[in-house]
């Protein structure tokens, strides 16, 4: 009983991270039809930043997470002015060959200007409480995450709703041509999108280096790698889907280690994308898949 | 009523020109759709633009508003807007209603007008609770996601989000297209009020019988350029113009 509650948080503490991961994907997705393979070096800039608040010896949590935050978010919107804001209208592929790009320039980057070599970053004390409930103790870093999610999607969605530029977004996935001719710049919400997805980078990376406790050039690639297949498995373009896919693809993941025979432990990646190929024979385009309405009725 | 139109223009005087287009080429990539037009749209008049299928009335608009590429000038209130971005164009008071409606499905009717205000001056801004005395049937579906409207509900919220803008003109693109006879005259009868107002219309319409109607100047265009123009009782007494124009011959 105790190890189901117990597995049960793991499930939903690894969902909660692919959640995040995959929103910033799908946030970006959903207005300029770009699969953003750079996201997952969005991350290793958070990382980088919490290395280099160490090397300044500002150890306070609270300046290492705004930091880190900060750094992903102007690396986001930077890069959105840099390599994306030239390919904005091309067709997909030109998109998604240019993130490619980025991605790997910026791995060489991180090799070349800091080091090959995994680095350790500053650890967060308050992720590395273990607290007891009942009979399962769940550690902190889990709780947190499982919280963040919650309120980060509870934000966007008011933000999604009740904002100008919010609105725009939701009707720029659908028609970006008429949101300009509704006199709102296109420049800001490309410039938003990109923030949102820098900050849900931002707010992974805080997570992602609290369970690895140390940065690598090489960092992104498996984020970003679960979170296209979280919204693959979602149906790319749906921000409900990304979240729908983060959580079912943690609750595999999870249930795929629980389940398998340590014999068969190194095959838990085969069988995770094993059933979800599965789930889309059932569902080629995903399970939320963004119905392609237009407004008008023909 | 007409004072408002001159807000913060010039003071407003009658025939002053509101929009013109001169010598105007419109490109859809190597395509040439519109060659070398000129016309001009005075404050508060209702300016058709009648054409069959294909003859560049939607590339026209699109070069009014910027979105397609286009050469010559566009004047609007005595300024070279042809360099100006989309979103300056509208934010200046040019509204559009485009061709085939293209409401915001995913959203709300309140939404899609809420969306219609945002770029606007906050002090000039109407409130929607204001607007939906104008457009009850909107008012009723407020919450209503737009994709599910009929036809002719998606017509009027399309005009009614370009209205909220408080546009200084207005560009309406076939807003009769595919909606039932009963439904194009309540869509005929809106336009007329719009006019009374006094707010100044392009009007892009197949339905010559109704366009010309209600408009002060009628322009014929075909094949991308303009085959004929003249006051809507000129062109009435034309019986081969208006045999070509309600497409009966
Ligand atoms: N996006 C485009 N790409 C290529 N050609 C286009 C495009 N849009 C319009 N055209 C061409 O430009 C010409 C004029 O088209 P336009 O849409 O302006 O005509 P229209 O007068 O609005 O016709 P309709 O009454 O059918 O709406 C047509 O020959 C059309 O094929
Ligand atoms: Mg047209």
């Amino acid at each position: 009983m105790e190890y189901l509650a117990q597995q049960m948080m793991n499930a939903f503490a690894f969902g909660a991270e692919y959640a995040l991961l995959a929103l910033g994907l799908a946030i970006v997705f959903s207005i300029m039809g770009l699969v953003n393979f750079a996201h997952g070096e969005m991350i290793a800039v958070g990382g980088y930043s919490m290395v280099a608040m160490a090397a300044l010896s500002l150890g306070n949590p609270m300046i290492v997470i705004g930091f880190a935050l900060l750094a992903a978010v102007v690396a986001s919107v930077t890069l959105e002015r840099v390599a994306f804001r030239p390919v904005r209208y091309a067709d997909p592929t030109t998109g998604l060959l240019t993130a490619f790009g980025v991605s790997i320039i910026l791995q060489n980057l991180f090799l070349l200007l800091v080091s090959p070599r995994p680095i350790a970053v500053t650890s967060l004390y308050f992720l590395e409480w273990s607290i007891p409930i009942g009979m399962v103790s769940i550690s902190s870093l889990q709780l947190f995450e499982a919280l963040t999610t919650i309120i980060v999607i509870v934000a966007l969605m008011l933000f999604l709703r009740q904002t100008s530029l919010g609105l725009a977004m939701r009707a720029a996935a659908l028609d970006f041509e008429m949101v300009r001719l509704t006199g709102i710049r296109a420049n800001r919400v490309f410039a938003m999108a990109f923030m949102i997805s820098g900050m849900l980078a931002g707010i992974a990376c805080i997570f992602i280096m609290a369970r690895r406790g140390s940065v690598d050039p090489h960092l992104g690639f498996d984020p970003v790698l679960k979170a296209f297949v979280a919204c693959v498995v979602g149906g790319f373009g749906s921000l409900p889907g990304a979240v729908l896919g983060g959580f079912l693809l943690g609750v595999v993941e999870v249930a795929m280690l629980v389940l398998l025979p340590q014999s068969l432990g190194g095959m838990t990646d085969a069988f995770v994308f094993g059933i979800i190929a599965l789930v889309l024979v059932w569902r080629p385009n995903g399970i939320l898949a963004a119905r392609a309405e237009k407004g008008d009725k023909q | 009523m007409l004072e408002r139109r001159g807000h913060n223009g010039p003071a407003f005087r009658f025939s002053k020109e509101m929009l013109s287009v001169d010598n105007l080429e419109v490109f859809h990539g190597p395509i040439k759709a519109v060659h070398g037009i000129s016309f001009k749209i005075d404050a508060g008049q209702c300016v058709a633009l009648l054409g069959p299928n294909g003859a560049g009335k939607t590339s026209t608009i699109s070069a009014i508003t910027g979105i397609a590429r286009a050469t010559g000038q566009v004047l609007f209130e005595g300024s070279d807007i042809s360099k100006t971005p989309v979103e300056a164009r509208i934010q200046r008071g040019i509204s559009v209603s485009p061709e085939g409606r293209r409401v915001f499905a995913n959203l709300t009717v309140e939404e899609n007008l809420r969306l219609g205000s945002a770029a606007s001056d906050s002090n000039t801004k109407t409130s929607i609770a204001e607007f939906f005395d104008t457009f009850p049937i909107l008012g009723e579906r407020r919450h209503q996601s737009a994709g599910t409207l009929s036809g002719g509900e998606q017509q009027m919220l399309a005009i009614a989000r370009a209205l909220i803008a408080k546009p200084r003109i207005l560009l309406l693109d076939e807003p009769s297209l595919g909606l039932a006879p009963k439904i194009v005259g309540q869509i005929f009868s809106l336009i007329g009020d719009l006019k009374a107002k006094g707010i100044t219309i392009l009007l892009v319409e197949q339905n010559a019988a109704q366009a010309l109607r209600l408009s002060d100047y009628v322009y014929f265009l075909n094949n991308g350029r303009i085959a004929a123009e003249g006051t809507a009782e000129s062109l009435g007494k034309s019986d081969t113009l208006m045999a070509e124009l309600t497409g009966i011959s």
